[in-house]
């Protein structure tokens, strides 16, 4: 026998999918349309037919792309392994100190952090080039991923910071009282506590490095060098751009990423609900 | 014991002449060539390495392409890399104002007057030409291709279902407007910003002529004068004629062109890189597929932009570059490259040396090269700096917003006297 | 509590990213000012900005000045009414989209990790990527706009997007000062009620002086010699219209389609924080799940709102690739400081131009960002 109230949850369970999926639908429409124009060939490919799927599937434009790729597919993965280790790992220890020790200047030496994250790149540019040449890192997968890591440290001190403010002092205080030093409370309690919070930097980390372009493109010339986003660039580069091109190669470059997000996606929100979301 | 001192002396010295004649024949070391080519206009370049390669085989060389459309990415890097010191042995840049105003008055570049001496270029390449890549005497690039910009493309049998005549004039393509416009097709197809700034220079070049257009770039046409308001209250009644209002702006120049062979379009205007699409994409026939004339009002007139590189006066390797710039001007060199890029060579002899390499209409833009008045585009670099280039698009929003003519030329005036492109520099 | 040898352990684990930070942020910065105060580029054929010789000398606010009031500046102008109106729809958006459907996903349904990644996954992709995907698809002649067609009878959509030339709201530049003067002197003197009313005589005195200082500057017209062209104020609403250009629209669904995700992580991972026990408290008292949600839940979510607010806020003030990928660096009706800083600087060599629009954009950020954290970081105290 259906009753009153059972009719109703069914309804608002049927209305409340009916709405996700069709929100599902419009966050996938892009993605639709990048991998059937991935697929066409470019004779192909025009405005009137976009939505159309190919007739034929064309799986050049992925070849040239894994070809256009290949040699930054590498640099790439060193640059963001390298950087949001190193970014993180600072980063955490930080967020140790501003949370837990009570070190001078440290109401201003905090803020002054933070602000490192909110500079347009663009205004720091040439300046920027001035002094990675002039130390000689100019060119280089070093000379990048040293800008990331700096340009990292804001970020994950904050997240960290956040994190371990809940962290009860009583745990650091008993084990002060135990006789540990700085190291070994941050060894022994402090950083097995942190994993939510390193999978939350190194998710958005892993994001930003990836995807980052203005820095790639000015500061790596040299092919031996570049991260992929400078080989994106390439491809749809020129006066001609064959669109069949650049949606392959947007389908390559935001795998990884995507990859991240699909496997780590639950932890991310378990970070951020563990603390690192006030403030 | 002196004997074999003065022998081994000898020896010595022979051996040294010997060897350095050796190494001016055999050189060695990199070559860094810096440009913005890739994709389709890759392979030009690849097969001018390639010559260059067979003819220095010691040297290696580099090729450090950055994209991203027309070279926007490009001119970041370079410029960085320049103030930085570290300066590429070779770089692409638009030949005339936009290599003289923002590099040579710098004086990062050096001349090469003596280059074209020994080479011959100085009659190889047209006078007109010449005079442009001058400053203060000098010369300080070459140009390895010559792209044309006042082209007006159409699809020859929507022109003949429309009973038209390709218009030779503004007043005749304004006269043919209505009609097109009754039949559903869109008179003229423009694309995003930088192809309507491209339409205005040729609609200038039509209502000013040569000598006016000319003027602008020595003083003598008055930027604010009744002539340059002219210019655009006739550039307002073109672009009446097109789709400027409805969507031009998301239209790369491409796909305003896919417009023009579907039918959808009956006229566009562009440079003939276009020809290179439309013949090598999409695989039509010049005069079949497609059909080209001069912009109105500027029959007889070839306006140029050209893609040329220079020596940097702090080059790492100045002999390899030098060598480079010699293949570059060269017959064999401009023909590796042309036919490929989809432009014609600025050396005069070198079309008549291989004419099966270059198409209809690559041999009709050559002939037109070699027999009509030139004139430097705008748009592309030739004709003034950037400055005035960058401010340009000022002007083009003020007239735009406002589709006051008269607002427009004072505005050109003001950026004339900001940019200093306007004054007698030459 | 520590010993004192930790804490000085504890200061140097710090002294090196303090090292970087100064020199990677604060000495570009000033770099970067010092370059706004001078003439390089200002004169590209006295004084070619590219030379190894160029002259660079200090003129003081003479930039700063110059894209205030310049009748041909109008851009800059134009790129800070745009950035207003996008950060206004692009954070309100986030915020809006990321909490119905962290609403949603906080219902027990099945296929939440599939949904969960659907809607997160857009964060992953650069902006470039969005930009390029975006554009594409809202093309005026094809993607969304003939999606209608599809069903039978309708007719395809007509809006230009970045092709569209259409304002609303439209303002004049001029008006600017005295709306921002009223504002102002609205929020002091709710400031000023505050104090009187808690008894805090000394921000009370505070808040009167930059009252009184307002109303001057105001009263005084001393506004004008900042704000407006002094030469042809007329003209400036002709050839520079202001107001919500309609081609930012385009750019705000792709920013908002990439972005919500991130606050509809935050939302849920603070919704689900509000523990079990208070949401059946509310329903043990007779509340309905919708009285949950706004009497229990929602007021929890406040620091979360403002948080994304702050972060989502200094990205759109810094927004460049996207709007580059979108609608190009020509692109008048979606010029944004960003787009300005690149062009100026590195395709006019105008470099003292572009390091004080780039400082501008830096001041913006400012504004918001150090009340923001002056404020958390001393109630944390």
């Amino acid at each position: 026998m259906i009753t009153d109230s059972v009719w109703r949850r069914t309804t608002s369970q049927v209305v409340l999918y009916v709405i996700l999926i069709l929100l599902a639908v419009v966050f996938l429409t892009p993605v639709y349309m990048v991998l059937i124009t991935s697929f066409k060939h470019p004779e192909t490919i025009n405005l009137a037919t976009s939505w159309n799927l190919p007739e034929t599937v064309y799986w050049q434009s992925y070849l040239e792309v894994l070809e256009e790729f290949g040699p930054r597919i590498r640099n790439s993965i060193v640059l963001v392994v390298v950087a949001t280790l190193l970014s993180s790992m600072m980063g955490s220890l930080n967020g140790y100190v501003f949370a837990k020790w009570r070190v001078p200047g440290q109401r201003i030496l905090f803020p002054i952090m933070l602000f490192g994250m909110f500079i347009p790149y663009q205004a720091i540019l040439i300046p920027l080039f001035e002094f990675m040449n002039a130390i000689d890192l100019y060119g280089g997968l070093p000379g990048l991923i040293l800008i990331h890591t700096v340009y990292g440290l804001p970020i994950t001190t904050l997240i960290f910071r956040n994190f371990y403010v809940d962290i009860p002092n009583e745990m650091l205080e008993a084990s002060a009282i135990d006789g540990a030093g700085f190291f070994r409370m941050y060894r022994e309690i402090v950083f097995p506590l942190s994993i939510p919070g390193f999978v939350v930097v190194i998710i958005w980390q892993f994001t930003q490095i990836w995807n980052e372009f203005l820095f790639a493109v000015t500061l790596t010339p040299n092919v031996a060098s570049q991260p992929i986003t400078v080989g994106l660039a390439q491809l749809a580069g020129g006066e001609a751009v064959k669109w069949n091109l650049p949606m392959a190669g947007a389908v390559v470059a935001a795998l990884p990423p995507l990859l991240v997000y699909i496997i780590l996606g639950r932890y991310f929100i378990r970070g951020l609900l563990a603390g690192s979301v006030k403030g | 014991m002196k004997k074999a001192l003065a022998l081994f002396l000898v020896l010595a010295l022979a051996l040294t002449a010997v060897s350095a004649g050796f190494a001016q024949d055999d050189l060695s070391g990199e070559l860094e060539i810096f440009s913005w080519w890739a994709g389709d206009e890759g392979p030009a370049l690849e097969a001018l390495i390639t010559l260059f390669n067979e003819q220095n085989p010691n040297v290696e060389v580099i090729n450090a392409t950055v994209t991203g459309g027309s070279g926007v990415n490009a001119r970041a890097v370079l410029k960085t890399r320049m103030l930085g010191g570290d300066a590429p042995d070779s770089f692409q840049v638009h030949a005339g104002e936009e290599l003289t105003g923002t590099w040579v008055v710098a004086g990062r570049m050096a001349d090469l007057t003596t280059l074209y001496q020994e080479q011959g270029w100085m009659e190889a390449f047209p006078a007109d030409l010449l005079d442009l890549l001058t400053y203060e005497g000098g010369i300080y690039s070459v140009p390895v291709n010559i792209h044309r910009s006042n082209v007006m493309w159409y699809n020859p049998a929507t022109v003949e279902s429309l009973g038209i005549a390709v218009p030779a004039t503004m007043d005749e393509f304004l006269a043919a407007c209505p009609a097109i416009q009754e039949a559903g097709i869109t008179p003229l197809v423009v694309g995003e910003a930088w192809t309507v700034n491209h339409l205005w220079e040729s609609v200038a070049l039509g209502v000013l002529g040569a000598e006016g257009w000319n003027g602008i770039w020595t003083g003598e046409t008055d930027p604010a004068g009744a002539e340059m308001v002219q210019v655009f209250e006739t550039f307002g009644q073109v672009l009446a004629c097109s789709n400027l209002a409805e969507d031009a702006a998301g239209l790369s120049w491409q796909q305003a062109i896919d417009k023009v062979v579907a039918g959808e379009a009956a006229f566009n205007i562009m440079g003939d890189w276009a020809a290179g699409y439309m013949t090598t994409t999409l695989g039509l026939e010049p005069g079949v597929g497609f059909g080209y004339a001069p912009t109105p009002g500027a029959v007889g007139t070839f306006m140029w932009l050209s893609d040329s590189f220079g020596l940097p006066v702090d080059a790492a390797n100045q002999a390899n570059t030098l060598a480079w710039l010699s293949l570059l001007g060269s017959v064999d060199g401009q023909n590796a490259f042309n036919p490929l890029k989809g432009s014609i060579p600025a050396n005069v002899n070198a079309v008549a040396a291989a004419p099966d390499l270059y198409n209809a209409y690559l041999q009709s833009a050559a002939a037109d090269w070699s027999s009509n008045a030139l004139v430097g585009s705008l748009v592309h670099g030739a004709a003034a700096n950037e400055r005035f280039m960058g401010d340009f698009n000022q002007v083009m929003e003020i007239y735009l917003s406002s589709g006051s003519a008269e607002a427009a030329a004072s505005a050109m005036a003001a950026i004339c006297l900001q940019s200093g492109a306007c004054g007698s520099s030459m | 509590m520590y010993s004192q040898r930790d804490r000085a352990v504890a200061f140097l684990m710090l002294m090196p990213s303090i090292a970087l930070i100064g020199i990677f942020v604060y000495g570009f910065i000033l770099q970067t000012i010092n370059t706004s105060l001078l003439d390089w580029g200002t004169n590209p054929i006295a004084n070619p900005p590219l030379s190894a010789n160029v002259v660079k000398s200090y003129v003081g606010g003479a930039n700063y000045s110059a894209i205030m009031t310049d009748l041909l500046e109008f851009s800059f102008r134009n790129s800070l009414v745009n950035t207003f109106f996008f950060t206004l729809f692009f954070v309100g958006g986030c915020v809006l989209v990321g909490l119905f459907l962290a609403l949603l996903l906080d219902q027990k349904i099945v296929g939440e990790a599939f949904f969960r990644t659907v809607f997160l996954f857009p964060m992953s992709l650069s902006f470039v990527v969005t930009g390029t995907i975006w554009r594409w698809m809202l093309q005026p002649g094809g993607g969304i706009n003939i999606l209608p067609t599809f069903i039978p009878t309708l007719e395809p959509i007509m809006f230009k997007w970045m092709s569209s030339r259409q304002t609303w709201l439209g303002f004049e530049w001029a008006q600017v000062p005295t709306f921002l003067t009223y504002v102002g002197l609205a929020i002091l003197a709710f400031l000023a009620v505050n104090y009187a009313l808690s008894g805090k005589r000394s921000p009370l005195i505070y808040v009167i002086v930059a009252a009184v200082v307002l109303l001057t500057v105001w009263l005084a017209g001393w506004w004008d010699y900042v704000w407006l062209p002094l030469d042809t104020p007329e003209a400036e609403p002709s050839i520079a219209p202001k107001g919500f250009n309609a081609a930012l629209i385009g750019v705000i669904i792709a920013a908002v389609w990439q972005m919500s995700g991130y606050t509809m992580a935050m939302f849920l991972a603070g919704i689900r924080g509000v523990p079990e026990e208070m949401r059946e408290a509310a329903r043990v008292d007779g509340c309905s799940t919708f009285g949950v949600y706004r009497h229990v839940v929602l007021p929890q979510l406040n620091p979360i709102i403002l948080s994304a607010m702050i972060v989502l806020g200094h990205i759109s003030l810094k927004i460049f690739d996207l709007v580059f990928a979108m609608a190009g660096p020509d692109n008048a009706q979606t010029i944004v400081p960003g787009i300005l800083v690149y062009t100026e600087g590195f395709r006019e060599n105008a470099f003292s131009k572009a390091s004080s629009i780039a400082m501008i954009m830096l001041s913006l950020v400012a504004v918001i960002i150090v009340p923001y954290l002056w404020t958390q970081l001393r109630d944390e105290k």
